[in-house]
């Protein structure tokens, strides 16, 4: 297959994007694709989703850098979010903390969300455990005293009380 | 020595045969990208870091291991060699990208009949994947989560309540789940549907890559498909959803075959025919070639109209012509010239009793 725009090169880009439900799909070879823009190309590296993503991280066409985030540096790996920006990629898992607020937006490009809803590991994560099933124990009061099942309702509040403390 | 196993058996579990439902689903893999606590992601390690981050990996390993899974073993890069970890690659055990880094902290943590294979340092600490032959999501996931549980019992993941699973991309935090299958779909390419389905695929949150995953192109009509998110659903929904869209696939390209083979029953058994006949014959055959060929001849078999091998067998024939096995099978580098010469001979010896 050869490239959409200048018709003499092998195609090696295959750009699918999804625009208001429209899919617009492109072939183009690498210099092509480079000049079209709209996602940050390397020419040196394979296509890949990183480097598609780093125009999710910034604006679109250009990455700017911004002193304001410029500054803030991760204590855990040493990486700037113009560094996370320009790669892709997250340094160390104190990134997401660090530069939660810088992320979120782009969290929520890519997943369409940004809260954590799955597994938890068992070690370490003990209290996002005991925090869900509160959570549930605490629906399932409510729904309880709806039944006016008062007594069942009591042995909820109960565990409810008792797991509370746990979490203290 | 399972390495030693894996690298030399034409077969890995993934290519063995699924009570007959292996006909368009050929695959199904589940992935879940883990990291550490406390260390940098494999981009930022340093020699200490990096090789603590190993330390704790083997030691995992040397600890008593479920039987369910299988014997796991821990295998550095620095005891493979590139060779051997392209035929990896080949078999779809580790990732282009990972065989390729050269860094000096990879390595591969694998069962006895290569059901599980994490990788260790490639974009993430770790990679289990499981992969199972036919549409086996739900059995793929739970092994996979045995691998994920017992790690996580002797290892502290890097994990908050937030975001899940921290990632070093952020297209994989939360449940750190790629779920994918893969797709043999001659009859929706040879009526042009395919550009259809996928742009619907697309919109159905999913995506579509080509045989060997991230980057590389479909070819033979084989198809990769998996979630595009992993933030925000559950494992199971996930899961749930690409079997979902999987199932409906199946059933259309069903549903197209049977029609190709009533309506164009003679243009189909010409094409299939002509397929074998060339695979036959051939004595220099480019590996896109082959994989179309075989494409058709696979679609011959599942449709009755040729008979003689088995699918599995043909899995099994793809890999095995492609140009690392073709190095190990003749234990000498060659030129394209010459491994097109060696894989039409290897075709031509395997697919006789096709009739």
């Amino acid at each position: 297959m050869y490239c959409e725009e200048c018709k003499q090169k092998p195609a090696a880009v295959h750009l699918t994007q999804v625009y208001n439900g429209n899919i617009i799909q492109l072939h183009l070879c690498e210099e092509c694709a480079a000049k079209k823009g709209g996602f940050i190309f390397d020419p040196g590296n394979k296509f890949s989703i990183p480097n598609l993503l780093s125009s999710i991280f910034g604006t679109g066409y250009t990455v700017e850098s911004n002193p304001t985030t410029e500054i803030k540096t991760c204590p855990g790996c040493g990486m700037t979010f113009n560094d996370i920006r320009q790669t892709g990629k997250l340094g160390c898992s104190e990134c997401y903390q660090v530069f939660a607020k810088e992320m979120e937006p782009t969290l929520r490009r890519i997943h369409g969300n940004s809260q954590h809803i799955g597994k938890i590991p068992s070690r370490g994560g003990e209290k996002v455990l005991l925090r869900r099933q509160l959570d549930n124990l605490k629906t399932h009061l409510q729904e309880a005293v709806n039944r006016e099942e008062y007594e069942k309702a009591a042995e909820i509040r109960d565990s409810i009380k008792e797991m509370e403390n746990r979490l203290v | 020595m399972s390495i030693e196993n894996i690298l030399n058996c034409s077969s890995v579990k993934w290519m063995e045969s699924h009570e007959g439902q292996d006909d368009i689903v050929i695959s199904s893999r589940i992935r879940l990208a883990r990291n550490l606590i406390d260390l940098p992601f494999p981009l930022r390690l340093d020699q200490h870091s990096g090789n603590e981050c190993l330390q704790r990996i083997k030691a995992v390993c040397e600890e008593e291991i479920p039987a369910v899974l299988n014997e796991i073993e821990f295998t550095g890069f620095d005891q493979l060699s590139n060779l051997d970890r392209r035929i990896l690659v080949e078999k779809h055990l580790i990732s282009p990208a990972h065989a390729e880094s050269n860094s000096p902290f990879g390595a591969i943590l694998l069962n006895q009949d290569g059901s599980l294979a994490t990788m260790v340092n490639e974009e993430d600490h770790l990679r289990i994947q499981c992969l199972l032959p036919g549409l086996q999501l739900a059995a793929s996931y739970e092994l996979a989560q045995q691998m994920d549980d017992f790690l996580e019992s002797k290892l502290e993941y890097a994990f908050d309540e937030r975001h899940g699973y921290l990632t070093s991309c952020p297209t994989n935090v939360g449940t750190g789940l790629r779920a994918s299958v893969m797709l043999h779909l001659p009859a929706m390419q040879m009526t042009g549907q395919t550009g259809q389905i996928l742009q619907n695929i697309g919109q159905l949150g999913m995506t579509v890559r080509g045989l060997y995953g991230e980057g590389t192109e479909v070819s033979g009509n084989f198809f990769q498909m998996s979630n595009q998110t992993t933030m925000g659903q559950s494992e199971e929904e996930i899961c749930n959803h690409l079997q979902a869209v999987t199932e409906q696939i199946v059933e259309q390209e069903r549903m197209l075959r049977e029609r190709l083979k009533l309506d164009l029953k003679y243009q189909l058994e010409d094409k299939i025919g002509r397929a074998l006949g060339i695979l036959n014959h051939a004595r220099i055959i480019n590996s896109t070639e082959a994989l179309a060929l075989l494409s058709d001849v696979r679609l011959g078999i599942d449709l009755g109209i040729l008979s003689g091998i088995q699918p599995y067998a043909l899995n099994q024939l793809i890999i095995s012509i492609r140009p690392a096995h073709l190095q190990q099978c003749t234990a000498q580098e060659m030129d394209a010239l010459h491994r097109d010469i060696k894989r039409a001979e290897i075709i031509r010896e395997q697919i006789q009793g096709i009739k």
